[in-house]
């Protein structure tokens, strides 16, 4: 097999263990395309989901259990419904959802006693297992999701306009 | 403003976490936004830094999205993908 050797990259950094990662992926992705329809809209649609998944499960497998956003994008990626077919899981999905948001849309104080339950609320909803955080390890774990974050976006850039003609 | 008050007060009796631990946090993530980073930072108030960040958060996942769509087309037009791939990879 081919060995990912990069010589100028710390091989302990998360943007290296991310890269080889993604980039792994997707010389899968595109060793499966079909040679007569790879341009065709709906094989460049269904491409672009498995690289948008690729993406994010790379990132997540990066950062491994020691976060809870990464424990919790994964979790929600291997019971995606791949599966947006079968109703039944994504009904139950939404409905533990929507009883883990309502346990916690308590109002959360910060500086000087400021309110902040609103932007904390939306906060939670774009951190992956952000519903079941308190505010302390909501910022936490937002933090270091943004690192991750602009990690991924640099990378992917990088790779695009490596391929860009 | 008052009955805000006393809940703050509950809530730091029950947790350990202090508003200065959160205030911290708050700076941290102030840093990170690209949009106020060279803001004062006592200029901006806590809401408007998880504001920020919540829209900062949005762009990136666009970006993501946009990144994607571009790969997916690109690879359409690529041949020798493994070759070309390990080719970035070093150039990084």
């Amino acid at each position: 097999m081919n060995k990912y050797n990069p010589p100028r990259m710390n091989p302990s950094s998360l943007r290296s263990r991310f890269a080889t990662r993604f980039l792994r992926s997707l010389s899968k992705i595109n060793a499966k395309k079909p040679t007569a329809s790879s341009s065709s809209p709906t094989e460049i649609f269904r491409r672009y989901r498995r690289i948008k998944v690729a993406a994010d499960k790379s990132m997540a497998y990066s950062v491994r259990s020691r976060r809870t956003w990464s424990r919790a994008m994964l979790w929600k990626l291997r019971t995606r419904p791949c599966c947006r077919r079968s109703v039944k899981t994504s009904t139950i999905v939404r409905k533990t959802r929507h009883e883990k948001q309502n346990k916690n849309t308590t109002t959360t104080t910060g500086e000087d006693g400021v309110v902040f339950g609103v932007e904390a609320d939306e906060l939670r909803e774009l951190v992956p297992g952000g519903e079941a955080m308190d505010l302390y390890n909501l910022l936490d774990e937002t933090a270091h999701y943004i690192k991750c974050l602009t990690t991924q976006v640099q990378v992917m850039k990088k790779i695009a306009d490596f391929y860009s003609p | 403003m008052s009955s805000r008050r006393s809940r703050s007060r509950q809530s730091g009796s029950n947790s350990r976490i202090s508003d200065d631990q959160i205030n911290d946090l708050v700076s941290k993530l102030h840093q990170l936004l690209p949009e106020i980073r060279n803001a004062h930072s006592d200029k901006v108030s806590a809401a408007k830094v998880l504001q920020e960040t919540c829209n900062y958060i949005r762009s990136l996942h666009r970006e993501v999205d946009d990144l994607s769509e571009r790969l997916s087309e690109l690879l359409a037009t690529t041949d020798n993908a493994q070759a070309a791939i390990i080719r970035s990879l070093l150039m990084q």
